[in-house]
């Protein structure tokens, strides 16, 4: 396995308040990674780090290396653009905008200035169908994106996501605001997924993580406790609060 | 038992209250129906006046040319055609609208995308004072500034339908800019951020996405501001010019179907042609406003089931 991605010693205060007292995580091209910990932890805050999109919050300094092909994601060189088309994210609450299916897969597409009806109808097609969506969605494309479930419109919104073909995708806790249901079609998504993807999940589902992540991280206060192959961490965690976190003893 | 039976079947003091408050706002609604209906049927019968009684025909007075109601033309009928009037008020409407819906997004999206904090901070009381002014202080500086600078540039006597529309296009900046802000507050912050993640710059979640998604609210924001062009009457009425001519271009003197109102209404007798005419100008206004809430009604229904 090659780290596609590695942070050392990250930092992060929001206006005054430090949230990540030094966080050091590698990602594994072709896994899924998740991320635990109790809520406030810095879960979120850290997985925003690693597409910038804490950029957005005014008053926020992250400090550290983010090695990204051997390139820092900080430096002042990075094109931001181009960079979020790389690392692309999923967020929790589903979020398609309310236009036409088609429209919302293809408008990372748009962005980066393709305009051939043709190419853009296979990409959506290829899209959708690894989102595994295309079923519900293939006699349904002009229709408004907002009008499906929620589970579809989050498989919309990865769709929309693998579109622009990113090397790492983000998801902060996709599946928390669906059902069992929806979530299980999500994580075999995911799963199927990983084949092409390195993909980092935040979740505060443990069982979820352990059917899916190849690796997980737990978090605590700002602090990376410990992070293992997720098959030896629910087993046998080395710090006394990954295990009682595990076992329900907190958060 | 029959203690219980009785407190509960008995009206309490909270039981009558009730029914009192009911009585009290049942009243006041019937009231104001009762004045609507009446104000509805008090223009409406005015209005109509000019046909009925007067035997105006309807197509002459929407495309005649000549206002002079109180004489007689060549062929002995009355000169009632408002056609004028109706092309004026409907062109300051509209550019009024066109100049200032631009200028109105602009301000409304640095105050709620491009510099949230202190533009809004800063922009928000401006607009509200632009909102508080009374329209006659509008129409001073535009019969002091615009009035004679337009004389300067094109000559003649500089009122017309371009005063009128930079008059307005101030008037109906803030109402319109206000409500774009709060058509663009509507989007979900979650829009922005996916379209940021997607690797949109800021200006291109701006048009590709914001305004799209407010689009129908963006809508109902410039026909509020085309309705409140439409009906004002005070400004536009010292530069416009008062005189029932059809406008030859943006710079000669004419008139809007407010203007006219508010300059001779008092100068008619009740129940003669002049003032029935005059009527049958208010109820267009009247018919217009209604359109223009239809309008907003409409595009807010289609805007609901968007979103
Ligand atoms: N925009 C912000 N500005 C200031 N502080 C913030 C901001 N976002 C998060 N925080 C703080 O940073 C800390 C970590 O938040 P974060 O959202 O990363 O937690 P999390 O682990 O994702 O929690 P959860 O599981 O509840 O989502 C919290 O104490 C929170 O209050
Ligand atoms: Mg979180």
């Amino acid at each position: 396995m090659t780290a596609i991605l590695k942070t050392r010693d990250v930092h992060l205060s929001y206006a005054k308040q430090e949230t990540l007292h030094g966080v050091n995580l590698d990602f594994d091209d072709h896994s899924i990674t998740a991320l635990i910990g109790p809520s406030g932890c810095g879960k979120s805050t850290f997985l925003r780090c690693l597409n910038r999109m804490n950029d957005l919050i005014p008053k926020t300094t992250v400090t550290g290396s983010f090695q990204f092909h051997g390139k820092d994601i900080y430096a002042p060189t990075t094109n931001l653009v181009e960079l979020r088309k790389q690392i692309g994210m999923v967020f929790q609450q589903p979020n398609p905008f309310p236009f036409s299916v088609y429209e919302n897969v293809t408008y990372g597409l748009k962005l980066a200035g393709h305009t051939n009806r043709h190419y853009l109808d296979e990409q959506v097609e290829r899209a959708l169908k690894q989102a595994a969506v295309w079923d519900e969605t293939k006699d349904a494309l002009n229709k408004n994106a907002m009008s499906f479930s929620g589970g579809q419109q989050q498989r919309i919104c990865i769709a929309r996501l693998l579109a622009v073909q990113p090397d790492i995708i983000l998801l902060d806790e996709p599946t928390s605001a669906l059902d069992p249901i929806s979530s299980a079609q999500i994580e075999t998504t995911l799963l199927a997924l990983k084949k092409t993807y390195c993909i980092i999940i935040v979740t505060h589902n443990l069982q979820q993580a352990s059917r899916i992540a190849d690796r997980t991280a737990f978090m605590l206060n700002g602090n990376l406790i410990e992070d293992d192959l997720t098959s030896k961490m629910f087993t046998k965690p080395a710090n006394q609060a990954t295990s009682d976190y595990l076992n329900g003893k907190f958060g | 038992m029959d203690e219980i039976q009785k407190k509960l079947t008995a009206p309490s003091k909270a039981s009558r209250e009730d029914v009192t408050g009911r009585i009290i706002s049942y009243t006041c609604i019937a009231a104001i129906i009762i004045l609507v209906i009446s104000i509805l049927y008090f223009i409406t019968s005015r209005g109509i006046a000019t046909f009925t009684t007067n035997h105006v025909s309807l197509w002459q007075f929407l495309s005649g040319k000549e206002w002079n109601p109180g004489t007689l033309n060549a062929k002995g009928q009355p000169q009632v055609g408002a056609l004028p009037m109706i092309v004026t008020s409907f062109s300051v409407t509209i550019l009024a609208a066109l100049v200032a819906t631009p200028f109105a997004i602009a301000v409304a999206l640095f105050m709620t995308d491009i510099a949230p904090k202190n533009g809004a901070k800063f922009l928000q009381p401006v607009i509200e004072l632009l909102v508080g002014i009374p329209s006659v202080v509008y129409g001073f500086i535009g019969l002091t500034v615009v009035v004679p600078f337009i004389r300067h540039l094109f000559g003649g006597t500089g009122s017309g339908i371009l005063a009128g529309t930079i008059v307005l296009f101030v008037m109906v900046l803030p109402t319109i800019t206000s409500l774009s802000v709060d058509a663009l507050r509507a989007v979900p912050t979650y829009f922005r951020s996916a379209s940021l993640a997607l690797g949109a710059t800021r200006f291109q979640t701006i048009y590709k996405v914001l305004l799209r998604a407010a689009m129908p609210r963006l809508l109902t924001a410039v026909i509020f501001g085309m309705a409140r062009a439409f009906g004002e009457a005070l400004a536009v009425q010292m530069v416009i010019g008062n005189a029932v001519l059809m406008p030859r271009n943006l710079v000669t003197p004419t008139s809007t179907l407010t203007s006219q109102l508010t300059t001779n209404i008092g100068n008619t007798i009740m129940g003669t042609l002049p003032n029935n005419a005059l009527w049958s100008l208010a109820l267009i206004l009247l018919l217009m406003s209604l359109v223009f809430n239809l309008l907003i009604r409409c595009i807010g229904k289609r805007g609901e089931i968007k979103s």
